[in-house]
């Protein structure tokens, strides 16, 4: 599905990734662990074009990323769920389920889209005419997830879903995100939380200061020791 | 009571010409933050666009306003221009002061390019008579059909214009943008359209200020746009800059104190009035009148 091969990029004279390879198959959930600065949230921004890439190769589906404008990425089906949520705070959270519709054209799939978010997110049914920055922390998370989905992407981007939120909701969130995997829709999970991280995926890297340390099945990456003294407290 | 009643009257009129313009400013910093100090010269740029085309438009045997087409394609142009020649490239580069400071020689430079054109020059113009001369009474008040035409018109066009932005798709992207470009970018939004849109209309409300301006105060000249923008200005910062509703009523704010300064205590002090509103607002609601933060929780 997504195939990242020796991947850099530069914030200025700082080379933020180092020549990174990643993939995501079909149908897959992947992490992308590793402590804060390590370049994770950069990875993800590079796949969605929103920060320039130096060279390497970016492709969905066999097609090539970087050749595609960054607004054109979600009509290709990917889906991206930015760190910190980035709602639009002034819009009510229907607005905002909208707006991640804007490049479908058929009202009757975005109101099908609409049911389908809605059946995954009751509570966002409930809020519907609220103004999203109002919301809670989240329930904010569950909008800016539930807008990512108004285009039944193939593949999901999320970063940081975990952040800031108290442990039984970050328990609720990552089995919204259980959820979402078992309906069949790919995934690349980008998590501080690297527990959690672990236990909901396939496979998963650790990202150490812009460059892939270790990568493997999220099972055997749980029980690495020295996954576990860095990143597991253990 | 029949002054009263004029007063306010001259009031919605001045505060209609300064809305438009003041929606302007408002639509422009709500997008890219940036006080755009060129805006009060397209008023000037769309007040000599309708001075030329009038002749043209009447041998064609239309109405002396439909000249006001022409100035809204041409401001519409220009402020698209100014966009895509001087504060893109400068955004993409700079800082918000560099951008500040473009915008500072933009107006100087089409009051400068509008004197050396010699069909223009610096004597200032006087335009034809744009809407029907006279009026009707009711009561002891009259009501000038130049008046009646300009608030009129301004009405249909704010509401037009709030309708867009709340309920149109290209309207909700604008909004998008202006809060959050990189999350617009994820949702499919093409940002640099949306922000050339937005001085399009931004433009074209100019030239229709202009035509309402001219019926009314029919002399133009190269640095018009400075004085009448100036007021729009405060309109839109008194209201809450950045907030579509808040320049509407900045407008209305401004142009009912300077019409009350003007027939109440007297003429030269309606700037100095105007002013010391904006001051007071200022002091006590820093983000204007409808000005406020939407909690963000985190």
């Amino acid at each position: 599905m997504l195939e990242i091969k020796d991947l850099n990029v530069f914030y200025g004279a700082i080379h933020a990734i180092k020549g990174i390879s990643l993939s995501v198959g079909d149908g897959e959930l992947v992490s992308l662990i590793g402590a804060n600065g390590a370049g994770k949230t950069t990875t993800l921004h590079a796949i969605s074009g929103l920060i320039p890439v130096a060279s390497g190769s970016i492709s969905l589906a066999g097609e090539d990323l970087r050749k595609v404008a960054p607004n054109k990425i979600i009509s290709m089906g990917l889906a991206h769920v930015p760190e910190g949520r980035h709602v639009f705070a002034r819009m009510t959270v229907e607005e905002n389920l909208r707006m991640g519709a804007y490049v479908i054209r058929d009202q009757k799939l975005i109101a099908k889209n609409l049911d389908m978010v809605y059946a995954h997110f009751p509570r966002l049914k409930e809020r519907r005419r609220q103004m999203a920055g109002t919301l809670s922390g989240g329930e904010q998370q569950m909008l800016a997830t539930g807008r990512a989905l108004m285009t039944d992407p193939k593949i999901l981007l999320m970063d940081e879903p975990s952040m800031g939120l108290s442990p039984l909701l970050v328990k609720e969130i990552f089995s919204i995100i259980e959820n979402l995997h078992k309906t069949g829709i790919t995934i690349l999970l980008v998590e501080q939380n690297a527990k959690m991280a672990l236990a909901v995926a396939d496979r998963a890297y650790v990202l150490e200061t812009g460059q892939i340390s270790m990568s493997g099945k999220a099972k055997d990456l749980a029980e690495d020791d020295r996954v576990r003294k860095a990143y597991l407290g253990a | 009571m029949s002054t009263f009643i004029q007063t306010v009257i001259v009031g919605l009129r001045l505060g209609s010409v300064y809305a438009l313009i003041a929606l302007g400013y408002t639509m422009v910093y709500g997008i890219i933050r940036l006080i755009n100090f060129a805006h009060g010269d397209f008023i000037m740029v769309g007040g000599y666009t309708i001075i030329f085309t009038v002749p043209l438009v009447l041998a064609l045997g239309l109405p002396a306003w439909a000249a006001v087409l022409a100035a809204v394609a041409v401001c519409a142009l220009v402020g698209m221009g100014t966009e895509i020649i001087a504060y893109r490239p400068v955004r993409k580069k700079g800082t918000n002061m560099s951008a500040l400071i473009t915008a500072i020689a933009m107006s100087l430079f089409l009051e400068n390019l509008a004197q050396a054109i010699p069909a223009i020059g610096p004597n200032p113009k006087v335009a034809d008579q744009i809407f029907t001369a006279g009026g009707f009474k009711i009561g002891s008040v009259t009501f000038e059909y130049t008046t009646v035409i300009t608030i009129v018109i301004s009405a249909v066009i704010m509401i037009v214009l709030y309708m867009f932005t709340q309920k149109t798709r290209l309207g909700r992207a604008m909004r998008c943008v202006s809060e959050d470009k990189s999350a617009a970018t994820l949702m499919g939004i093409n940002v640099n359209h949306t922000i050339i849109l937005t001085f399009a209309i931004g433009s074209a409300l100019a030239a229709v200020a202009a035509l309402m301006y001219m019926a009314q105060y029919p002399r133009i000249y190269t640095t018009l746009g400075s004085d009448l923008g100036i007021k729009a200005f405060v309109s839109a910062v008194l209201g809450g800059i950045g907030i579509i509703p808040g320049a509407v009523l900045g407008g209305f704010v401004v142009g009912l104190f300077e019409s009350f300064t003007t027939s109440y205590i007297s003429s030269s002090l309606a700037d100095a009035v105007v002013f010391l509103i904006l001051i007071v607002v200022l002091l006590l609601k820093p983000a204007g009148i409808m000005g406020k933060n939407v909690g963000e929780k985190v």
